[in-house]
């Protein structure tokens, strides 16, 4: 067994597991009010990736991409606060409209809101492989060994570090702030609540939001990460993202991260130690067995069937 | 008389299609009394809650609330706008709390308004800045406040959930008062309660009315309560009121026992209807 090879897929699992994870998130959170898998939450995440990649290329234009945390935070705000508009779009057309409607007819318009948003970029950014130039460079050599030297680049340790902050901050948010208190509460009795005063319409809008705040993260981070994006990368991430809330047990935030982390790592360690190309087999291999041997998760609570 | 009034109904009428489920309602209901609404099963009466807390939109009349800034029309109202803009609140014949979260929590989100106009969406509450944490400061001497008067202090933190039914039915009605209404709707708040419960029942909203100076509109089927707390008492029987008066001259009406025990010429009741009524067998 060579360690230096199990440490360096270690890290490689953790970081993308970090990026599904904050996409799994926004899954999580939408099912949590409202019961409904928001199926463009996917796209969201890759407009997320376009809007950094705009932003930085403004910088870029701009001049002042040579200081390189300036544009950083630039790319992060900006991707942040464009995409979560697009959040609150998707509610807003796809879901409000058909509130109190069967359960089908709102799957079907995310579904197509999903279509929408992918054709969308597709024509106005163009159907080509959007390169990014790599800004974070250089990383840490933990271990050297005979073969093989384990590397932690900067890039990872951004993507693992701001994952956690802002896991810890948005933990915080839903358990501390009224804010929080009014989702949780929605989550359980939507009428109760708004008869309390809560207003449940923006509530639900803010969820969306939120969601669409951390997949703009996931989004940045993956085009930092890899250096390619094009409009079809929503689809797969959002498929995995969603697995990995499944896998968490759906409606529970440290489930998400949970479930975004093991999906990261699996996918990892696949690739690292058997074939490459069937990856993604084994990841949606872990959902089919989710769903037959614990539907409700790893952290979720099973649903009682009241009578 | 007239400025007392906390609650005017007049001409409410709420037909769904063919079904005339309330027919041209009037009635007030004062400040600090407690106002019973009772009746046979489909008389309407939670229909009546459900048009005074926006459930439903009235098909015709006038909902007017006088709060303590001024009368508000009811009906034009819908929501969440309800308890901020008209100062109704409710609790619910089968109980709904969120029963995923704590005793205290489920009092602090009755509070969210207040909170949410000083949290400058979330952001101040995340950093405990200076007017958010005043105004959470506020909500929770709000809600000790009535966990002590619901006697639920010890319990703060328990799951609501966990809590023993009478204990959720005393946390629901504090719940309801931290919205800070002016008008308290009780939908069979003593369904399901012990005699020594409903006694305990009896004790806090007496409490809330002569305390809080506010009206209490109370539905209930539970006689006992009804007869010793209410000040008034409305009768309707096919969304029609048929009587309207103190607990006394109600029970005596023979409207109303025609309505309760169907057209009869035998002026005897049975015996544990009698008991029920709180009428002595022997003095009818």
């Amino acid at each position: 067994m060579d360690w230096a090879y199990f440490l360096q897929q270690l890290i490689n699992g953790l970081t993308l597991g970090a990026i599904y994870g904050l996409i799994a998130i926004g899954y999580t959170m939408v099912y949590g009010i409202i019961g409904m898998i928001n199926f463009a939450h996917g796209e969201i995440y890759m407009i997320g990736a376009f809007h950094s990649l705009i932003t930085f290329l403004i910088c870029q234009a701009a001049g002042i991409s040579g200081i390189l945390p300036l544009t950083l935070l630039l790319m992060l705000f900006v991707s942040m606060i464009l995409t979560s508009i697009y959040g609150w779009g998707v509610e807003r057309v796809a879901y409000r409209p058909l509130r109190g409607s069967f359960r089908l007819a709102a799957l079907i318009s995310a579904i197509g809101m999903s279509i929408f948003l992918q054709n969308f970029v597709q024509i106005s950014q163009g159907a080509r492989v959007k390169p990014m130039q790599p800004l974070i460079e250089g990383g840490i050599t933990l271990m050297r060994s005979p073969n093989f030297d384990v590397q932690l680049s900067y890039m990872q340790i951004i993507i693992i570090l701001l994952t956690f902050v802002l896991m810890v901050v948005f933990s915080t948010l839903i358990a501390k702030t009224s804010l929080g208190r009014a989702q949780r509460a929605c989550e359980q009795d939507r009428t109760m609540a708004g008869l309390l005063g809560v207003n449940v319409d923006r509530t639900i809008s803010t969820t969306f939001v939120m969601g669409a705040a951390l997949a703009s993260v996931a989004g940045m981070m993956v085009t930092l990460y890899y250096g390619v994006i094009d409009f079809y990368i929503g689809f797969l991430a959002g498929v995995k993202a969603f697995t990995a809330a499944v896998l968490g047990g759906i409606g529970s935030l440290p489930g998400a991260m949970l479930g975004g982390l093991l999906i990261g790592l699996i996918e990892a360690f696949w690739s690292g130690y058997l074939t490459i190309e069937y990856k993604d087999v084994a990841t949606f291999g872990i959902l089919v067995l989710v769903l037959i041997f614990r539907p409700w998760g790893l952290l979720g609570k099973p649903e009682v069937e009241k009578v | 008389m007239t400025d007392n009034v906390q609650l005017e109904v007049e001409h409410l009428t709420m037909r769904f299609g063919g079904l005339v489920a309330i027919d041209d309602l009037s009635f007030t209901a004062r400040k600090g009394e407690i106002t019973a609404i009772i009746g046979p099963n489909g008389a309407g009466k939670t229909t009546v809650f459900n048009c005074l807390t926006g459930f439903y939109v009235p098909t015709e009349g006038r909902l007017t609330l006088y709060a303590n800034d001024g009368p508000r029309l009811l009906e034009r109202s819908e929501g969440f706008r309800i308890p901020r803009n008209n100062g109704v609140a409710r609790t619910f014949q089968n109980i709904r709390l969120f029963t995923g979260m704590t005793v205290l929590e489920n009092l602090i989100v009755a509070q969210h308004n207040a909170l949410m106009e000083a949290s400058a969406f979330s952001l101040a509450g995340l950093f405990n800045l200076g007017r958010y944490a005043k105004a959470e400061k506020q909500a929770l001497e709000t809600a000790k406040f009535w966990l002590n008067k619901v006697g639920l202090y010890e319990q703060a933190d328990w799951n609501a959930g966990n809590l023993p039914y009478g204990s959720q039915r005393r946390l629901e009605i504090a719940r309801a008062m931290c919205v800070n209404p002016s008008l308290l709707c009780l939908d069979e708040p003593a369904a399901g309660l012990n005699p020594r419960e409903s006694a305990e029942l009896n004790v806090l909203l007496q409490s809330i009315r002569d305390d809080q100076g506010i009206g209490l509109l109370l539905i209930e089927h539970d006689m006992s309560v009804v007869m010793k707390i209410s000040d008034h008492v409305i009768v309707l029987d096919y969304g029609k009121k048929i009587a309207d008066g103190d607990p006394e001259a109600v029970k005596n009406d023979p409207a109303v026992i025609r309505a309760y025990l169907g057209e009869d010429d035998d002026d005897e009741l049975p015996p544990e209807v009698a008991a029920d009524l709180h009428l002595d067998p022997k003095a009818t």
